[in-house]
């Protein structure tokens, strides 16, 4: 069950775009407003017509400007969570989920609660949008969009509408969702951090075409991709688990290479989480230094060595089997007399770590497993 | 008391909200919704009745329903009479004036469906006309509603376009207000007076039921 959608247009915005998300893979099409991205969203789920375009979902044709295909979104087993969530305003939650549904469907209301259970809403099935707040009128959205058991769900930037406490929950559930879905998820937003802690895959979608395409840990290492969206994003993902909240409201975990100090995040100790390290605010040392005020030295050994464009070079680092990622200058990397295969510590500060820059691990299925490139430890 | 002008006159105010009813709806939905070119001119035309004297409208209206008119002529050769002095040409007059009343609030009420509401609903795989029956049409519904009041309330006080379209029959064309302006004429000032007091108490009657009713709708929606 792929997705397979390809774009061209001069008008109203140039687009050129195509690419492919595979069953069970969430895929981020990331760009600034108006980049396009949220009109290639829109023409998967037929709200929109490029020119030349085809859009197929295991073999079943949606759209084919060429053949004179275009089926009506209603046609299309598509499920969308909108940018505002566009519930039903005179509908209950509940009722939101059923109207998603086949007419036929059997026993609606049991599956709308199971659904609602699903997005850990299953209390608040009779109250109207009215009566929920952003972040659960967020769940309905996504049960509603589950309801339709669509073959390609797609999330419009769906955590813009919600404060930041909520949005880190929700990514943890989303998270935490994936290994219920067996099709292929595309999701559209401009924010980096949310593209790298969700997605397998990224696309990078700049004045509507596409730049780059690559799995997540490809795209957030390489500051050509994120020019547009600005190479202080580039970042790796930490795998760690939380080991202990401390007194003095720092929470210990345990990374591959050692123990990292970061503030209190959410999360009982075992939980096993992802943590984000911005390239730009690590630094590298050849011997481990002492008396830093820095709290997570991690010893590893550099793999390679990218130069971009600018003064800047990304030093890859490998600390057990993750690989971090440490932006420094070109004429740091010469001093120092760096290359690959020799040992390094690379020091991140506490407090350079946003709270929302750590989610939740993937729950391992034998087919993500297989997916994603860092498996967490 | 003219009980048979006062039935005809509820008579034709119902027959002309039944007609216009799925009018509005669907003229009220499209205009909404769809951007055009010569929109404007439409919208125009549709606010017309509410600018015009009612008699350059009944002036047209017998030149466009009369004997000699194509309409008229098919009228006269299909039902075996003539269109105006008649029921059925009142209530023609009836709807075509109304058309302002019946069709702008229930665009302004369609339009404030938001667009993603509409655009969720059909990706929630509802067709076009499930969608505006499960989704549009309750949420435009205080729209709908005004304009149906506003057409039943008009269509009662309506006077002119009646006075030119349809004379005074008994039975036939003689509305309230018709009669009211004729009882005044032969200084009958009881009967007009009691009349004209039937007709405020029914009027007001039914249009504060209607905002109570859709306060009602309001506050199941909110």
């Amino acid at each position: 069950m792929a997705l397979d959608v390809m774009a061209r247009a001069a008008s109203p915005i140039p687009l050129e775009a195509a690419f492919r998300a595979e069953a069970g893979e969430l895929l981020a099409l990331v760009g600034h407003s108006g980049s396009g991205k949220t009109t290639l969203l829109r023409t998967i789920a037929g709200l929109w017509r490029p020119e030349t375009a085809r859009v197929a979902v295991d073999g079943e044709i949606w759209l084919d400007t060429a053949a004179g295909v275009n089926l009506p979104p209603h046609r299309r087993h598509v499920g969308v969570v909108f940018q505002n969530h566009a519930l039903f305003p005179h509908m209950t939650a509940v009722q939101n989920v059923i109207a998603a549904m086949d007419r036929d469907a059997p026993s609606p209301r049991v599956e709308a609660e199971r659904l609602l259970a699903l997005v850990n809403l299953p209390e608040l099935a009779d109250r109207k949008p009215a009566q929920l707040s952003g972040g659960q009128q967020q769940r309905v959205a996504v049960a509603r969009a589950l309801a339709r058991r669509p073959q390609a769900l797609l999330l419009d930037e769906p955590f813009s509408a919600v404060d930041r406490a909520t949005r880190e929950r929700l990514y943890d559930e989303i998270i935490a969702l994936r290994a219920h879905l067996k099709m292929p998820v595309v999701l559209v937003t401009h924010d980096m951090n949310e593209a790298q802690l969700l997605a397998d895959r990224i696309v990078v979608i700049e004045k509507g075409r596409l730049v780059r395409e690559g799995t997540t840990a490809e795209v957030m290492a390489d500051p050509e991709a994120l020019r547009a969206m600005g190479v202080r994003e580039v970042a790796a993902l930490l795998p760690a688990i939380i080991i202990e909240h401390l007194d003095d409201g720092l929470t210990r975990l345990d990374a591959a290479s050692g123990p990292l100090f970061l503030p209190t995040i959410d999360g009982a100790p075992g939980t096993r989480v992802r943590v984000r390290i911005l390239a730009h605010e690590v630094i590298l040392a050849r011997k481990r230094p002492e008396g830093l005020s820095a709290q997570n030295i991690l010893a590893g050994k550099v793999s390679g060595i990218v130069p971009g464009t600018g003064p800047g070079v990304i030093v890859h680092v490998q600390v057990g089997d993750a690989e971090i990622l440490a932006g420094v200058t070109r004429r740091a990397v010469e001093q120092m007399g760096l290359g690959a295969g020799d040992e390094v510590h690379a020091i991140v500060k506490s407090m350079s770590v946003a709270r929302d820059h750590i989610a939740r691990a993937p729950i391992e299925t034998g087919a993500s497993q297989s997916r994603r490139s860092t498996a967490p430890p | 008391m003219d009980w048979t002008a006062l039935f005809l006159s509820l008579r034709l105010a119902g027959c002309t909200v039944a007609i216009l009813l799925p009018v509005s709806i669907l003229v009220g939905r499209w205009l909404a919704h769809r951007q055009f070119r010569g929109k404007g001119l439409v919208e125009a035309l549709v606010m017309l009745p509410l600018v015009l004297p009612p008699t350059v409208f009944g002036f047209y209206l017998l030149l466009a329903l009369g004997r000699n008119s194509p309409i008229g002529a098919v009228w006269q050769a299909a039902v075996g009479h003539q269109l105006v002095f008649t029921f059925e040409g009142l209530l023609a007059a009836s709807v075509i004036i109304n058309l302002s009343f019946a069709i702008q609030p229930a665009q302004r009420g369609f339009e404030a469906v938001p667009v993603e509401v509409r655009e969720a609903a059909a990706c929630c795989g509802m067709s076009p006309w499930r969608s505006l029956w499960r989704v549009e049409l309750p949420l435009a519904w205080p729209g709908v509603m005004t304009a149906m009041v506003l057409t039943f309330a008009h269509t009662l006080g309506e006077f002119g376009v009646i006075l030119m379209m349809g004379g005074s029959i008994p039975g036939q064309t003689r509305t309230i207000a018709i009669s009211i302006y004729d009882r005044v004429q032969g200084l009958d000032m009881a009967g007009a007076g009691v009349m004209s007091a039937t007709l405020v108490a029914i009027s007001l009657f039914t249009i504060a039921a209607t905002y109570m009713l859709s306060a009602r709708v309001g506050r199941r929606l909110s």
